[in-house]
C-alpha cells in the first residue's frame, strides 16, 4: 500500500499540502505487524496513524469495525474523530467514524456493540470494558488495526499495562491484527516497542524528521529568585511583559496548587486586564472546557495550566510556553515546549523561571540536557499483578476462561512477556479464591473450575460489579465545590481538606478566593470573598520528583570548577558552599552536621528526588530514635533532607547500612499512610474493594469501611499474601519510591563525605525556610487529637468535665 | 496539653447511672458489671463472598472474638449484651465457623450473655445465650435502634463516627454520642464503616448539647460535630 488512491493526492493537492516522509513510509508499512511511530509533538503523527486505515477503507468493501484508535484522553478522541471527519467528508470517503468514553450515551454504546462503525476512537477503560462483554468477539471480528495514540503517557501508568493486555486479548480475538503506536520523543524507543508490539513480535520504529531545537532561555527578571519556596511569585511582572509580547502563552506549573496561587497574583498584577485563563484537573468539567473553547477560539492571551494540557490535542495559536518551576524532568519539558508553535517544522519558544535558587541550577542543567536531547526516564519495571488480577476478571465476565490459554495469552503482552507460571496462577488463585493462607471460602469462591478445567464466574451477578471497577485510574477522594445558590460546581478538592475547613475559612479555587459556608452532602458550598490572604486547597496531583538522569546532570555540574552559565547570585552561593564546606559528588554521600538554634542538625544531599527523600527522612529519623539519637523533625526536597534533634551525629555510616536501611523500611511499611495509601490503589485495581463513586459516599452508608481496616487485618493474619507483595512492589516507585534510595546507595556504596561545621552552611540553608516540616513523635496524632478535644470542648463551655468527672481511666506514663 | 492526660477511657452519667466508654468502643457499667457492645457484624466477609461480591481477607470473626475476648479477660463481666447485627445475617450466623463457635461459648461460659436483636439478624440464635427484641434493666433500656422521645437508652445500629481537625491534620474515629436521653455505641467489629456524626440521621435524635467520644488509641471528648445547635 505504498500509493495513495487518487481521491487523497487530490485532497492533499486542494489543500496545498504534501505527504509528509514519515506518513508516506507509514503507508508502505502498513503490513508490518506492528509498527512504531515517534515525532515530535505536531508532526501530522495522527494523520500518519490513520492514513493507511482512510485508504483501506476507501473502496467501501469493508463491513464493521476495522481500526481502533485509543488514546488516553476522553478529549483527544472526541478531538480526533472531529479533525478526521473533515478529510473523510471533503473526500466523500464511505467510513463511519465513532467515539466511546464514559461520556457517551448508553443507547449510542449499546447502537455500537450491535453495528460498529469502521473506525472506532475510544480509551483504554472503555476497551477494557468491551472485552468483558460476551459478544466481544462478535464485535471485533474483523478488526485490522489498532493506533495507541500518545503511547509514550500510556506506558508511564498502569493504563498502558492494562490496554496491553487488552490487546492481547483483541489479538486472541483477530490473529491478523497490526498494531500502531504514535510516541512523542521519548529516551527509549526499543524499550517503547517492545511494550507494544505482541511478544515476541518485531516492531519497526519510525522516525519523523526531528523538530528544529527549540528556543529555550531563562527568563531574566529584575529580581533574584528566593532561596526557597515554589511559586514563582517573584517572576510576575516579568511572565506578564512577555505575555503581553506574544499572541498566546501557556504558563505550566508542577502542581495544581502553584497553579492556582500564581493565577490569582497573576491577576492582582493584571492591569491590563488581559484575558488570562486557568486549567487544571481539579477543575470541574465544565470550567476546563469554557477555557479550552476560549483557546482555540484564540480569546485568551496566556493560561495558567499543569500537565493537563501536555497531551495532544491541538490548542491553536500558541507561540509561547513558560515552565515556572523546574521542570523536574526533561523529556516532559521537551513535550511541553511542543505545545507552542503547533505547527510542522518551527521552532518552539519557551522560558523557564526557576521558583527558587537552587532551581536556577536545575532549570540550567535541563536547559542544556534539552539542548543536547538527553532525555530521561526511569526504565519500566514487568507489568504490574494488579492489573493481572483485573484482566482475569474481566475475561472471566466474557465467559469461561481456560489457564493455560490465557497464561499465553497474558504472556504475548510486552509488559508481561516475563511473566512466569506461578506468578499467573498465584494471581488466578488470589481472583479465584482470595488467596489466603489460613481460611479459604471453600463454597463461595468467586471462579469455580468445571469439570472440563475451565473456571468461571460462580455468582454471574458478580459481572456487573466487576464491570463497574474496571480501570486502573485513581480517583482521590474529592468532593465537588459549588457556588452557594448557583448549579455548576466550580471544581473538586481533596475530601481530606474539605475536612479541615471551618466556616468562614477561605481558599483559592478556580482563579477565586472563596469562603467555606458549609458541607451539603457531599457538595462544599462556598460564597464570594475579599479576603486576601486564602488558604490553599489541597490537591493530590502528582508531586514530580526530579529524575535520575537530571540530578545526575547537576551534581556533574557541581564538580565544574566555576560556573560561568549560571547567574552570578547562585555562582557565588555555590563557590561559597566549596569553601566553607564541599560540594555534593555522584558517588559518595555528602553528610553536613552543625547546630542551629540550640539544636543540632543534619543535612544529607542524596539527590535522588523528592518523594525518595521523604521516604529517606522518615526511615533516618527512625533510625536516629532507635541509636538514641533523639531526631525532632526533619524536611525534604528534590537533592537533600535536613534533620534536627537534641543530639549531634558523629557518624552518619552505621545509619546508611543498607541491610539495617532496608530492614527499617519493612517495619515501617506497617503503619505507614502512603503504603495504605498504595495498597487501597491496587486492592481496588485486583478487585478486592469497589472503586468507591460519589454516588455511594453519597449516601453515606456505614456499610463501606476503610480500606486500611483490609491493610492491618492482611498484616496480622495473612503477611505473606499476594496484595501485600503487589504493594510493597509499588512502594519501590511512586510516593515511596524505594528504588530510589536503593539507587542512591547503590551509587554511593557507603563513601560518605561528613563535614562537622559550627554553623549553617549555603546550600543547607534554603532547607530551612523549605515548608512541609515533618515532626517526629510517634504519639503526635493522639497528643494533637486530646489538644484539639480539650479546645473544643473549652470552646463549648465544657471545659471543666474533669472535675465533674474526677475518674479517669488509666494514663499513659509518660 | 500534657501527654499524662492521654487516657483509654472516658466516664460519664446517663440517667442517674455512672457508665464508661471504652477506647475500643465497648460501654461497662461498673456497679453491674455488665458490658456492652454493638454491632459485631461476625461473617461479614463471607455474606459478602456468598453474595457474589469480593473475597475479603476472612478473618474479622477471628479479630473482632479476640479484641472482645480481651475486654472480657479485662474487665470479667458478669453480664455481656450484644446491642444488635452481632452477625451479617441469618446465614452467616449458621454458617459461623466451629473455632468461632466455640470461642463465642467459651466467652459465654459462667455469665449471663444477651443478643439484642438488630435488622441485621432478626430471629432468634442457634448459639447459647439469651434473645431479646430490647431489653429493660432499670433506669436503662437496651435496643438495637435508637427511638425517638425514649430516655436512659442504650443503642448501636448507626456506627457513628467523627471527624475532628486536629491542626490541619483531619482525625476520623468511630465515637460515643451522648446526651440527657441516650448513648450511641460505635460499632466493635472489625470490618465496619462508620456514619458521620453530622449525617440528618444523628443530627436529628441528638439533643444539642450532645459530646463524642471518640475511640482508637484512647478517648478524647468533644462537642458532637454536626449536632443541630
Amino acid at each position: 500500500m505504498a500509493a495513495l488512491p487518487p481521491a487523497f493526492t487530490d485532497w492533499f493537492a486542494s489543500r496545498g499540502w504534501t505527504v509528509h516522509p514519515h506518513q508516506q513510509a507509514m503507508l508502505e508499512r502498513a503490513d508490518a505487524p506492528a509498527l512504531m511511530l515517534v515525532a515530535p509533538t505536531g508532526g501530522g503523527k495522527t494523520l500518519a496513524g490513520f492514513l493507511p486505515t482512510l485508504a483501506e477503507l476507501a473502496d467501501g468493501g469493508h463491513q464493521g469495525l476495522h481500526t481502533l484508535y485509543v488514546s488516553p484522553l476522553k478529549a483527544l478522541a472526541a478531538d480526533i474523530r472531529r479533525n478526521l471527519s473533515t478529510p473523510v467528508a471533503e473526500m466523500r470517503l464511505p467510513i463511519r467514524i465513532e467515539d466511546r468514553t464514559g461520556d457517551t450515551s448508553a443507547t449510542a454504546k449499546k447502537r455500537q456493540r450491535a453495528d460498529p462503525p469502521h473506525i472506532l476512537l475510544t480509551t483504554p477503560e472503555s476497551l477494557a470494558l468491551l472485552l468483558s462483554y460476551e459478544d466481544a468477539p462478535r464485535m471485533f471480528a474483523g478488526l485490522k488495526r489498532v493506533i495507541v495514540d500518545e503511547i509514550h503517557a500510556l506506558a508511564e501508568s498502569k493504563r498502558g499495562d492494562q490496554l496491553m493486555l487488552g490487546l492481547a486479548r483483541l489479538q486472541s480475538l483477530c490473529p491478523g491484527l497490526r498494531r500502531v503506536g504514535l510516541s512523542a520523543t521519548v529516551e527509549d524507543p526499543p524499550a517503547l516497542a517492545r511494550f507494544l508490539a505482541r511478544h515476541p513480535d518485531p516492531c519497526e520504529i519510525l522516525y519523523a524528521d526531528p523538530a528544529p531545537d527549540a528556543d529555550i532561555r531563562m527568563l531574566e527578571t529584575e529580581e533574584k529568585p528566593p532561596w526557597a519556596g515554589g511559586g514563582g511569585a517573584y517572576a510576575i511582572p516579568a511572565v506578564l511583559e512577555q505575555v503581553k509580547k506574544h499572541k498566546t502563552t501557556l504558563i505550566f506549573h508542577n502542581t495544581r496548587a502553584q497553579a492556582e496561587i500564581f493565577f490569582h497574583n497573576l491577576w492582582l498584577a493584571n492591569d491590563e486586564d488581559l484575558p488570562i485563563g486557568i486549567h487544571h484537573g481539579s477543575l470541574a468539567r465544565e470550567q476546563r472546557q469554557k477555557v479550552e473553547a476560549a483557546m482555540v477560539a484564540g480569546e485568551l492571551r496566556a493560561i495558567v495550566c499543569t500537565g493537563t494540557l501536555d497531551l495532544g490535542i491541538d490548542w491553536g495559536d500558541v507561540d509561547l510556553i513558560i515552565q515556572v518551576g523546574a521542570p523536574k524532568n526533561v523529556k516532559r519539558l521537551i513535550q511541553r515546549i511542543g505545545r507552542a508553535n503547533h505547527r510542522y517544522n518551527a521552532p518552539s519558544k519557551a522560558l523557564l523561571v526557576p521558583a527558587n535558587r537552587f532551581e536556577v541550577v536545575e532549570c540550567v542543567a535541563a536547559l542544556e540536557a534539552a539542548k543536547a536531547r538527553d532525555l530521561d526516564g526511569d526504565p519500566r519495571g514487568p507489568g504490574p499483578r494488579d492489573v493481572l488480577c483485573q484482566q482475569i476478571l474481566i475475561a472471566a465476565c466474557a465467559g469461561p476462561i481456560d489457564a493455560d490459554a490465557l497464561y499465553a495469552e497474558v504472556t504475548t503482552a510486552g509488559p508481561y512477556a516475563a511473566l512466569t507460571r506461578p506468578e499467573f496462577d498465584a494471581c488466578l488463585d488470589f481472583v479465584a479464591t482470595g488467596g489466603y493462607a489460613l481460611r479459604a471460602y471453600d463454597r463461595w469462591q468467586r471462579l469455580k473450575q468445571a469439570p472440563d478445567g475451565t473456571w468461571a464466574l460462580r455468582d454471574p451477578r458478580a459481572a456487573r460489579q466487576i464491570r463497574m471497577n474496571i480501570g486502573t485510574i485513581q480517583d482521590s477522594e474529592l468532593v465537588k465545590v459549588r457556588m452557594r445558590g448557583q448549579g455548576k460546581p466550580l471544581g473538586e478538592i481533596e475530601e481530606g481538606f474539605a475536612a479541615t475547613l471551618t466556616k468562614g475559612d477561605t481558599f483559592l479555587m478556580a482563579g477565586r478566593i472563596v469562603r467555606y459556608e458549609g458541607l451539603r452532602e457531599t457538595t462544599v458550598e462556598v460564597t464570594r470573598t475579599n479576603h486576601s490572604k486564602p488558604r490553599v486547597a489541597a490537591f493530590m496531583g502528582t508531586k514530580f520528583a526530579t529524575s535520575t538522569q537530571l540530578s545526575h546532570r547537576i551534581l556533574r555540574m557541581f564538580q565544574q570548577d566555576s560556573w560561568p552559565e549560571l547567574p552570578d547570585h547562585t555562582a557565588e552561593w555555590l563557590a561559597l558552599q566549596r569553601e566553607v564546606s564541599k560540594m555534593p559528588e555522584a558517588d559518595r554521600l555528602l553528610v553536613e552536621s552543625f547546630p542551629w538554634d540550640g539544636r543540632e542538625h543534619t543535612c544529607i544531599y542524596g539527590f535522588a528526588g523528592r518523594n525518595a527523600m521523604q521516604t529517606l527522612g522518615l526511615l533516618l529519623t527512625q533510625r536516629m530514635e532507635v541509636l538514641g539519637l533523639h531526631p525532632l523533625g526533619f524536611v525534604s526536597t528534590d537533592y537533600a533532607v535536613l534533620i534536627w534533634g537534641l543530639d549531634r551525629l558523629d557518624d552518619p555510616a552505621p545509619l546508611f547500612e543498607p541491610g539495617d536501611l532496608r530492614e527499617a523500611f519493612d517495619t515501617w511499611l506497617g503503619g505507614n499512610a502512603v503504603m495504605k495509601r498504595t495498597f487501597k490503589a491496587s486492592a481496588v485495581i485486583a478487585g478486592l474493594i469497589d472503586r468507591q463513586t460519589g454516588g455511594q459516599r453519597k449516601t453515606g452508608k456505614q456499610a463501606t469501611f476503610s480500606s486500611d481496616i483490609l491493610y492491618d487485618t492482611l498484616r496480622r493474619y495473612d503477611p505473606d499474601h499476594l496484595l501485600l507483595g503487589i504493594t510493597k512492589e509499588e512502594a519501590l516507585k511512586g510516593l515511596v519510591d524505594f528504588g530510589r534510595i536503593e539507587e542512591m546507595l547503590d551509587r554511593t556504596r557507603g563513601r560518605i563525605d561528613h563535614v562537622t561545621l559550627d554553623r549553617v552552611t549555603p546550600l543547607a540553608a534554603p532547607m530551612f525556610l523549605e515548608v512541609g516540616k515533618v515532626p517526629i513523635h510517634g504519639m503526635a496524632t493522639d497528643r494533637l487529637v486530646a489538644e484539639e478535644a480539650e479546645r473544643l470542648m473549652q470552646d463549648a463551655g465544657l471545659g471543666e468535665s474533669e472535675t465533674a468527672n474526677p475518674r479517669r481511666g488509666w494514663r499513659v506514663p509518660y | 496539653m500534657r501527654a499524662e492526660q492521654l487516657q483509654n477511657e472516658q466516664t460519664f452519667t446517663l440517667a442517674g447511672t455512672e457508665l464508661i466508654a471504652r477506647s475500643t468502643g465497648a460501654l461497662w457499667w461498673p456497679e453491674q458489671r455488665l458490658l456492652v457492645v454493638s454491632d459485631l457484624h461476625l461473617g461479614k466477609s463471607e455474606r459478602i463472598a456468598r453474595r457474589g461480591g469480593s473475597l475479603l481477607p476472612p478473618y474479622e470473626t477471628q479479630d473482632t472474638l479476640a479484641r472482645l475476648d480481651a475486654e472480657i479477660e479485662w474487665l470479667d463481666p458478669r453480664s455481656v449484651i450484644c446491642l444488635g447485627d452481632s452477625f451479617d445475617d441469618g446465614a452467616a450466623r449458621d454458617g459461623l465457623d466451629v473455632e468461632a463457635v466455640e470461642w463465642l461459648n467459651r466467652l459465654m461460659a459462667g455469665r449471663r450473655w444477651v443478643w439484642i436483636e438488630g435488622n441485621h439478624d432478626p430471629g432468634p440464635v442457634s448459639i447459647g445465650g439469651t434473645h431479646l427484641a430490647e431489653l429493660q434493666h432499670a433506669p436503662l433500656s437496651f435496643r438495637h435502634i435508637a427511638r425517638p422521645g425514649a430516655s436512659g437508652e442504650i443503642s448501636g445500629h448507626y456506627h457513628p463516627k467523627a471527624t475532628l481537625n486536629a491542626r490541619g491534620r483531619a482525625v476520623t474515629r468511630p465515637c460515643f454520642l451522648y446526651d440527657s436521653d441516650r448513648v450511641i455505641l460505635p460499632a466493635f467489629g472489625t470490618y465496619t464503616g462508620g456514619l458521620r456524626t453530622d449525617a440528618p440521621a444523628l443530627a436529628g435524635l441528638m439533643r444539642p448539647e450532645a459530646l463524642a467520644i471518640l475511640t482508637g488509641p484512647f478517648t478524647a471528648e468533644i462537642p458532637m460535630p454536626g449536632r443541630c445547635s
